[in-house]
């Protein structure tokens, strides 16, 4: 059994341009529907920095979500570059895009998507599985990351068991479980009411002042607040992009 | 080992869903029950018959005299144990054997009585219970002694010991000398219901068996013959020698029988083997099926865990995660279910041999269960790998997506 099988050459090249975690230049995706074109993203040039806290916001189908899908290497651009803690995206094997996946990206999602019938423990072990981890020392890793989100006392509770807001945390356990560099929320608090999804903000909150990098797209105002950047999309184009400081 | 990993994934997952895996494997836990219950009543029943068949002798002819022919004499046993003319002959018994009434007291029975020379019991393998079989010197002195067969001896006698006892066949009074062991075998012919006694008393005293050229005739001859390779040459030649003492002509038929045992062997051999084959293709049949169902099965299970397949895809599952995944899962699904099939199969198969009324056991041979394993192993890779391709191709953006 290989523990963290990949090699340490992601680390390296992340450690050496230092500064950004995610760099697009001129980043574009062209739906085909027939004859019909659909330019989702339309030359996006953006790079976000090694800690920063980002609220991408828009309105329905301004390409929010495709470019969460690029971000998190689900899916490659038409055109343009895109590179993941400096490795280009264009350049990636379908395997080195899932093992980048599960050793720098957590997705968070507004459904939870955890697996059903299957205790909270065992949920944050599934990313760990594919990173080689298993047996004690996944249980472990799965534990510690269950109290980092404060539901130390619900490991053996499955899904149907745990409130909304506790489900969500489950699934922000299971995003940090492999440490990785950047977490990625999709409309995070969308299923939930707005006092725990005021509780899974603050938690975001906490992750960041402990370093780690956060995109968090969302359409509500309050959640947006939260982050200390936002980058605002229209039809596949960036329109706005504004530090809080700088306002 | 990395396929350990993902025979412990596969478990987890069939564990917390335990309603579905029972429905998936329910096609292979029928199918292999189904292939071993049926090899194992053709096993049973072949090894039953074959038991049945050896008890009797295998190196064993049985000359019978047809109805009315009364041509069969103590001169042809003569003649055929002469071991210048039939080197290939251990020895002949000759056999006088009628239908009569005999009775105990108030029990009336109707029974086949068998007159022979002592040697019949070690020809025929009988043995005798209680008492002993009768000896030369009674069949000399035409003695009214009678041996008798366990359930006939039980019908008589009731549970008391039967041996010095009396009993009348036809109006001749007989003593019991002894009584045979059960001897179980109802195909052939059961000798627990019949009587044992002299050739001569049953010649004479009892039935009065017609005369040919002088001699007293006989209803049939046991055959033993040494060597059970040359059955086939023994059989012609004892042809021969009775169709020449009983002066047919080349045209006329034979005024006997003769019935091989070697030869039933053989036939009893070529039909549980077709059984088998028959049993064993139901089996197989059924097998597949549940190999189908399995298929159908695991492509639902694929799409109802389209969701599952995403996530696992988001949090760095490769092409081959997933494909290992739903095969391993397939695969340890019908291992499962063939080891239920099989405990399934043991339990019944211990449970009828418990019925004392069933005529053969249900033997279940190792080959059986690893063919029947084997199968079901490879029922699970055939039919595991369309659905786990299946789910690799999915896309993890519509999948996550999907609801
Ligand atoms: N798989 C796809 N095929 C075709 N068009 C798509 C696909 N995904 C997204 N689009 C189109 O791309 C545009 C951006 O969509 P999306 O990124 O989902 O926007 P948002 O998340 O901001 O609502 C929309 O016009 C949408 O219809
Ligand atoms: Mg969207």
């Amino acid at each position: 059994m290989q523990a963290l099988e990949y090699p340490a050459e992601s680390a390296n090249s992340a450690a050496e341009p230092g500064k950004w975690v995610i760099e697009a230049e001129a980043l574009s995706k062209v739906y085909k529907m027939g004859d019909e074109e659909v330019r989702a993203l339309d030359g996006i040039s953006i790079a976000i920095a090694r800690g920063e806290y980002v609220a991408i916001v828009g309105a329905s189908g301004s390409g929010k979500s495709t470019l969460m899908n690029i971000i998190g290497l689900l899916d490659r651009p038409t055109s343009g570059v895109f590179r993941l803690a400096g490795a280009d995206a264009n350049s990636l094997s379908r395997d080195r895009m899932a093992q980048l996946r599960n050793r720098e990206i957590g997705f968070v999602f507004q459904r939870f998507n955890l697996l059903p019938r299957t205790s909270a423990q065992r949920q944050v072990e599934v990313p760990l599985f594919y990173a080689g981890v298993t047996g004690q020392p996944a249980a472990a890793r799965a534990r510690e990351a269950l109290e980092r989100v404060g539901l130390s006392k619900r490991i053996h509770h499955r899904p149907d068991e745990l409130s909304g807001g506790q489900q969500q945390r489950v699934a922000i356990a299971r995003a940090l479980v492999t440490n990785p560099s950047i977490i990625l929320a999709d409309e995070p608090t969308g299923a939930l009411d707005s006092k725990t999804g005021a509780e899974v903000m603050a938690l975001f909150d906490d992750l960041n002042q402990q370093g780690l990098t956060l995109i968090v797209v969302t359409h509500d105002g309050h959640v947006a607040r939260h982050a200390s950047r936002q980058i605002t999309l229209s039809d596949g184009v960036v329109v706005e992009d504004t530090k809080a400081g700088a306002q | 080992m990395t396929l350990f990993r993902y025979g412990w994934l596969s478990l987890q997952s069939i564990l917390a869903n335990k309603m579905r895996s029972l429905l998936t494997m329910l096609g292979v836990i029928i199918g292999v029950a189904a292939v071993l219950i049926t090899l194992g009543i053709g096993a049973g029943a072949s090894a039953s018959i074959t038991a049945d068949i050896e008890s009797q002798g295998t190196n064993l002819l049985t000359v019978t005299a047809m109805n009315g022919a009364n041509t069969l004499t103590l001169g042809d046993a003569a003649m055929l144990e002469d071991r210048q003319l039939h080197p290939e002959i251990d020895s002949v018994v000759p056999e006088y054997t009628a239908q009569a009434a005999v009775a105990a007291g108030e029990n009336n029975e109707s029974a086949q009585i068998v007159g022979a020379s002592p040697e019949y019991a070690v020809v025929r393998n009988l043995e005798v219970a209680q008492g002993s079989f009768f000896t030369a010197a009674e069949v000399e002195s035409q003695a009214t002694v009678a041996v008798l067969g366990a359930t006939l001896a039980q019908d008589l006698f009731g549970s008391s010991d039967a041996v010095g006892r009396q009993f009348r066949i036809g109006n001749q009074p007989m003593t019991v000398i002894g009584v045979l062991k059960e001897s179980g075998g109802a195909g052939f012919g059961s000798n627990d219901s019949r009587v044992f006694a002299p050739l001569s008393t049953v010649q004479g005293r009892l039935f009065a068996a017609p005369r040919y050229r002088g001699d007293l005739t006989l209803t049939g001859l046991s055959i033993a013959v040494g060597d059970s390779t040359l059955m086939d040459t023994a059989e012609k030649r004892v042809e021969e020698t009775l169709r020449l003492r009983h002066a047919l002509n080349a045209d006329d038929d034979n005024d006997f029988s003769i019935f091989n045992q070697a030869s039933l062997l053989d036939i009893a051999g070529s039909v549980t083997t077709t059984l088998s084959i028959f049993f064993g293709s139901i089996g197989a049949v059924s097998l597949l099926v549940g190999g189908i169902g399995i298929m159908n099965i695991m492509l639902v299970a694929v799409t109802e865990r389209t969701k599952e397949i995403g996530l696992r895809r988001a949090v760095g599952a490769r092409d081959r995660d997933i494909l290992l995944q739903f095969l391993i899962e397939a695969l340890v699904l019908c291992l499962l279910g063939g080891a239920i099939g099989a405990s399934i199969s043991y339990g019944l198969g211990g449970l009828v041999g418990l019925f004392p009324a069933m005529p053969f056991e249900i033997i279940i041979s190792g080959e059986a269960l690893a063919l029947a394993l084997g199968v079901s192993t490879a029922t699970g890779f055939i039919f595991g790998l369309y659905p786990a391709l299946r789910a690799t191709r999915l896309d993890p953006i519509e999948a996550l997506r999907y609801e």
